[in-house]
């Protein structure tokens, strides 16, 4: 375990220390949903009350949906840069050191996850002068299962990445992929307010609950059911997609 | 003496296609290897011919689909960490990120071995000593000079003090003067550290200047294994050229090579043959010349090269085959996974 730890940490701060190289991507990367916060937010205020959710703050409603936003498009897009490691013979030489596998993965996930978590502080710092009120337990919490989101998603991205190794493939795929999340998970509007039909089929969207469960957390219903359901989600995602991560990080390797 | 690598019937089989267009390409096709302590082995052969491949089998990237390989003492599938402990890797498309300092890069590759920082940082600065890479330890490697950034790669291969070092086309892409500097410094890893180094090429120069040995791979099946000496001297013999001066020399000429060679070809006032041994043959050849009263206008004699070698055991010129790509060249791409 420690020799694991140990391996992990200089994977993760080489990483990072490329990041802080360029750390404009950082803020690159929270600029969508800084965006809607900017411009979407005022448009909500006068209709957050018909939506019948926790909140009628329409910047608690919408800064939930938005971590779990940035989680997603944020982490699912960490794969472009393992193909330019790929490309280098980065991922080659790390391949033939004695590091366990899982290490070269979750060094990686590390620094996703950290540079995460710093883009989910700006936007709930920004949320919160413009008007977002909130449980500070229950906004913790929140960001920690937006990580989790990040997590996985960036596990599936390294994944797809080593498999694919093409930006070409990868891009139509991540969009295929995140364009239906993204418009039936109720990140923008509440999906209670959809046709029946839309309900039902956004019933099947593991990342509705975990929005929900990020929407009941910030108002501080820490007992109502979708924060279970949400979380328990947020958990299958990411072991999911860290066995398919590590596994794609072993292919072939004798 | 100890082996570092041996490998039996080592194979790799890829599939390429799809559904019932799918069809293997035996890319190694079980070959058997055997690489002592100390040896620098040049394994040549065209693009495609399987050199990739099997070097990626023997340091543990890719698992074989038959045969065993074990590498340091190691097996290479059921000891797979502790291969990678004993060896140095040198990938021909590079090993660290282009917008990093060199020095961060080699540290922290030394560390993934278990090294301490300390350690890394004073074995990664003699090695940068060592490799003529002063002055490089802030300097990235996309500020680098092609043969800076294939020095730098070494470095990366031998942080860890390894014991067996591979290293894929070495010095592909580099310019001549780079190339030349590049092989000093191969050599120097066996002449001063007795380090046992396994290099691919398709530069016949390469492995000439290099290899204590050469080992022939060619549509992924090992042709011929001896030094570069024996390889030439057993298979091909040396090219005498005769000039004469006069047609009734040429015909005086024709026959006395044929005596000692079984292919003499004329052409115009040049009578050439391939003949074994030829420093050991051609005084003699000489004095009967002269006894004969043929006066030569120049005489040259020409050693065979690695392609004549190469010609004589595939049928085809080691420069057409790696034009033409060989048959299995889509199998034997730098990354070896399908």
């Amino acid at each position: 375990m420690t020799t694991f730890l140990r391996e992990t940490s200089i994977v993760f701060r080489r990483q990072i220390r490329m990041n802080l190289r360029q750390p404009a991507w950082v803020l690159i990367g929270v600029m969508q949903p800084v965006l809607y916060l900017v411009l979407f937010g005022p448009l909500l205020k006068p209709l957050v009350g018909q939506f019948g959710t926790s909140s009628d703050n329409a910047y608690t409603f919408l800064v939930p949906g938005l971590l779990v936003q940035l989680g997603m498009f944020g982490a699912f897009f960490a794969g472009f840069s393992l193909i330019g490691e790929w490309r280098e013979g980065v991922i080659e030489a790390e391949r033939v050191t004695p590091a366990a596998r899982s290490a070269l993965l979750v060094g990686r996930l590390s620094r996703d996850v950290l540079q995460l978590l710093v883009q989910a502080l700006i936007l709930v710092g920004l949320g919160y002068l413009m008007g977002l009120r909130g449980s500070v337990g229950g906004i913790v919490l929140g960001i920690v299962i937006t990580l989790l989101v990040g997590g996985a998603c960036a596990a599936a991205s390294n994944a797809l990445a080593l498999t694919t190794k093409s930006e070409d493939v990868m891009a139509p795929v991540i969009n295929v992929v995140m364009m239906p999340i993204l418009l039936l998970s109720g990140i923008l509007l509440p999906m209670t307010i959809g046709a029946d039909w839309l309900q039902r089929i956004s019933d099947f969207m593991p990342f509705r609950y975990i929005v929900d469960a990020v929407r009941d957390v910030f108002a501080g219903e820490f007992g109502a059911s979708t924060v279970m359901w949400g979380t328990g989600w947020a958990l299958v995602l990411f072991a999911l997609a860290m066995w398919w991560g590590t596994s794609v990080f072993r292919k072939e390797t004798a | 003496m100890p082996q570092m690598i041996e490998a039996r019937g080592l194979t790799q089989t890829f599939h390429t296609g799809q559904g019932k267009k799918k069809r293997p390409v035996h890319a190694v096709a079980g070959i058997d290897l055997d690489v002592a302590e100390g040896e620098v082995v040049g394994f040549l052969g065209p693009n495609g011919a399987g050199k990739t491949t099997t070097l990626r089998m023997l340091v543990t990237l890719l698992r074989p689909t038959a045969g065993t390989a074990t590498v340091a003492g190691f097996d290479t599938v059921k000891e797979s960490v502790q291969v990678r402990r004993s060896i140095g890797y040198c990938s021909q498309v590079g090993s660290t990120f282009s917008g990093a300092y060199a020095g961060d890069e080699v540290v922290d590759h030394g560390m993934l071995y278990g090294m301490s920082r300390k350690d890394a940082i004073a074995h990664g600065q003699e090695l940068f000593d060592r490799l003529q890479l002063e002055g490089m330890w802030r300097r990235m490697p996309k500020n680098m000079s092609g043969g800076q950034k294939r020095r730098l790669d070494i470095a990366m291969g031998l942080i860890h003090r390894p014991s067996l070092v591979f290293l894929d086309e070495p010095t592909t892409g580099l310019d001549p003067q780079a190339r030349a500097n590049l092989w000093d410094h191969i050599a120097d890893l066996r002449s001063t550290q007795g380090m046992t180094v396994f290099l691919t090429t398709h530069y016949l120069d390469e492995a000439d200047a290099l290899a204590d040995r050469i080992v022939i791979i060619d549509k992924g099946v090992i042709v011929a294994s001896d030094t570069a000496d024996n390889l030439k001297a057993n298979v091909s013999g040396d090219l005498v050229d005769l000039e004469v001066s006069t047609d009734e020399s040429v015909a005086v000429a024709r026959e006395r090579l044929g005596s000692i060679s079984d292919s003499v070809e004329v052409d115009g006032h040049h009578v050439r043959a391939r003949v074994a041994r030829a420093g050991k043959v051609v005084p003699s050849l000489l004095r009967d010349l002269e006894s004969s009263g043929v006066a030569l206008d120049s005489i040259e004699v020409i050693r065979p090269s690695l392609d004549d070698v190469f010609l004589t055991l595939t049928g085809r010129s080691l420069r057409d085959a790696d034009e033409a790509g060989g048959p299995s060249s889509d199998a034997d791409a730098p990354e070896g996974e399908k």
